[in-house]
């Protein structure tokens, strides 16, 4: 191939052309979407850390992995819908009505706690599987399907429940099994952390070894060139719907174990705080792009926020306010990253 | 019927090329129609691809060029007529169908995924599992194999300025990722690899490299249908030239017997291309 060695030469030469500063943090962020908010939250850490003297300390940083876990569980579910570009509304909603059917079923007794838990988990992977047929059999955007979810979810957990809550102490121990704990370095850890740690690795591993992985960032990426290699675009979005209910299912598990009851307007904000996980934690709105190591450490930086500026008496509405800003910056950073040059 | 526009093709053969068309046709295709409501897309068309062979398929637009490729590849059932892959009748109802008999596409809008790497985009849908249990119980891909023999695909094809098969395709060139469609048509033993305007968003460099890929997966052995709008291009590395007119075939010529003003004259309908009689 004697007539490419001068443009392959050039070529070459272009390559290793002198980049600027800038560009190289581009290049890196392109590669590694998590760096961001990793140095965020390094910096919110140290931030915190000459503010209050409370802030790094055994004690807080326990009670700040316990406050993050079921966000963090919920955020895991949204990040798969978010890959396929495509979003969640209704993952508070079928937390709350996974819940409440756990615990009423269970009450006092009424039902094995194991049985109690299966049904539960059950219904909210029934109801990620209804959000995921809606998308792919009817066609309906997702953002659509999961906003009339949402209000029907919420309505039925009400219905169902009658507003009330369940206590602890009418639950079987297993229910409230996850808001146990044990100590490491004097940090108190739950078994819920442990759960929702073990939920990340599972579907991390799914994501990035798996060929189901790629299928969902390639129907996230380009849904019609997905298609044409061969690739069952419905079927892969299908299973992240329901993969996706399953997870809230856990996680309504989670939060019984934290808030010790089942109570229907437990986690008011849940949507917003998942979504708001995963677009700082990188995972691009777009689809396609991100990673879920991203979205644990999304999850960290809303509540070390939240934590670190109710530990220095700041009123709450700042940390919403700058937790807006985050979101805003963070999605500006992803535009900026998807203009990389090679 | 279709004998006399075969004596042509064949006439104009060059000799060392002769032997091809004794073979029996890879691919080939009998008075397909296709109907859209009203609105016919193919009026009976023939077709005949043989081993080894890069038959380029021209035609003026809405003459019916890609609704054919369509129906050989899948993506349309025509209403009527047979398809026949080495000698076998064969009905594709989805692409998939096509893909799994050996018939390979390389679409207009290239169908790879910009966010994921060369080596991923080359085994989409058809990864590879690790052996032993992390294949089988924990569906673990086998990243590196895929990666190895992925570079070995995109070298078979002459291609130097590909080298990290981990790389993104959205960094890569038009033509480089042209290059990635092509490899990823030619390396799961397919026979017959269809190309859709392959060089229409290329430059004229990235067109060459193209061509020259053309003609590597003909020199393997495979046969190539090329669908073009660019009439040097086909003349450079066809056999031979279907001509597409008013969803039929108006004929099929060979570089050697017509020359390209001869060809858009038929194409268009200013010449009629009458057999040796």
């Amino acid at each position: 191939m004697a007539t490419t060695t001068t443009p392959s030469a050039a070529a070459a030469e272009f390559a290793r052309r002198q980049q600027s500063p800038l560009q190289r943090v581009q290049h890196q962020l392109h590669g590694r979407p998590w760096l961001s908010p990793l140095f965020l939250l390094l910096v919110a850490f140290v931030a915190f850390f000459i503010a209050t003297p409370t802030f790094l300390t055994a004690n807080s940083m326990g009670i700040l992995l316990q406050q993050t876990a079921v966000v963090a569980a919920l955020a895991v579910g949204q990040t798969l819908v978010i890959l396929t570009a495509g979003i969640d509304l209704s993952v508070g909603a079928i937390m709350v009505l996974s819940m409440m059917v756990m615990a009423s079923l269970s009450r006092d007794g009424g039902m094995p706690g194991i049985l109690a838990l299966v049904i539960g988990v059950v219904l909210a992977t029934a109801a990620g599987a209804l959000n995921g047929f809606l998308v792919t059999r009817i066609n309906l955007p997702p953002f659509i399907v999961t906003l009339g979810t949402l209000s029907i979810f919420t309505a039925i957990a009400l219905l169902y429940s009658g507003g009330e809550s369940i206590q602890a102490d009418h639950l079987p121990g297993l229910l409230n099994f996850l808001g146990d704990g044990f100590k490491i370095f004097g940090i108190s850890l739950t078994w819920g952390i442990v759960a929702v740690i073990l939920i990340y690795i599972a579907v991390g591993f799914a994501l990035a070894q798996t060929a189901w992985g790629r299928y969902v960032y390639a129907v996230g990426d380009d849904p019609e060139s997905a298609r044409l290699s061969g690739v069952a675009s419905k079927r892969v979005l299908l299973t992240v719907y329901t993969l996706a209910g399953l997870i809230y299912g856990l996680a309504a598990w989670v939060l019984i174990g934290r808030a010790g009851a089942a109570t229907p307007n437990a986690v008011p904000d849940a949507n917003l705080q998942s979504i708001t996980a995963v677009v700082i934690g990188g995972t691009s709105l777009f689809g396609g792009r991100g990673r879920l190591i991203g979205t644990a450490i999304g999850a960290l930086i809303v509540q070390t926020l939240q934590f670190g500026l109710s530990q220095m008496g700041v009123d709450q509405q700042w940390r919403v306010l700058a937790t807006g800003i985050l979101v805003i910056v963070a999605v500006a950073v992803d535009q900026w990253i998807r203009k990389v040059k090679a | 019927m279709s004998a006399p526009t075969m004596e042509v093709a064949h006439g104009g053969v060059p000799a060392d090329k002769q032997h091809i068309y004794s073979q029996e046709p890879v691919l080939s295709a009998r008075k397909l129609v296709i109907t859209f409501g009203r609105v016919i897309g193919l009026d009976g068309v023939d077709l005949d691809l043989y081993p080894g062979e890069v038959l380029a398929v021209i035609g003026d637009n809405g003459a019916g060029k890609s609704t054919l490729i369509k129906c050989l590849t899948g993506a349309y059932t025509p209403d009527s007529g047979e398809i026949t892959l080495s000698g076998e009748r064969v009905h594709f109802a989805r692409p998939q169908d096509a893909r799994a008999a050996g018939i390979e596409t390389v679409y207009q809008q290239l169908a790879v995924i910009p966010a994921l790497d060369i080596a991923s985009n080359l085994y989409l849908a058809r990864e590879e599992r690790r052996k032993g249990i992390l294949g089988s119980v924990f569906r673990m891909l086998d990243k590196k194999g895929m990666e190895k023999r992925a570079g070995q695909s995109v070298q078979d094809l002459g291609i130097q300025t590909i080298q990290n098969m981990g790389q993104a395709v959205e960094t890569l060139s038009g033509g480089q990722r042209q290059a990635v469609a092509v490899a990823r048509a030619a390396a799961f033993g397919s026979k017959v690899v269809i190309l859709d305007e392959p060089t229409a968003a290329l430059g004229v460099k990235e067109s060459g490299m193209v061509l020259d890929m053309i003609k590597q997966l003909r020199d393997r052995g495979l046969s190539v249908i090329l669908i073009s709008h660019n009439m040097p291009q086909v003349w450079e590395v066809a056999d031979r030239i279907h001509i597409q007119r008013l969803g039929g075939r108006a004929g099929v010529i060979t570089p050697q017997s017509h020359d390209m003003g001869e060809g858009v004259a038929i194409m268009t309908g200013a010449k009629r291309l009458d057999g040796p009689s």
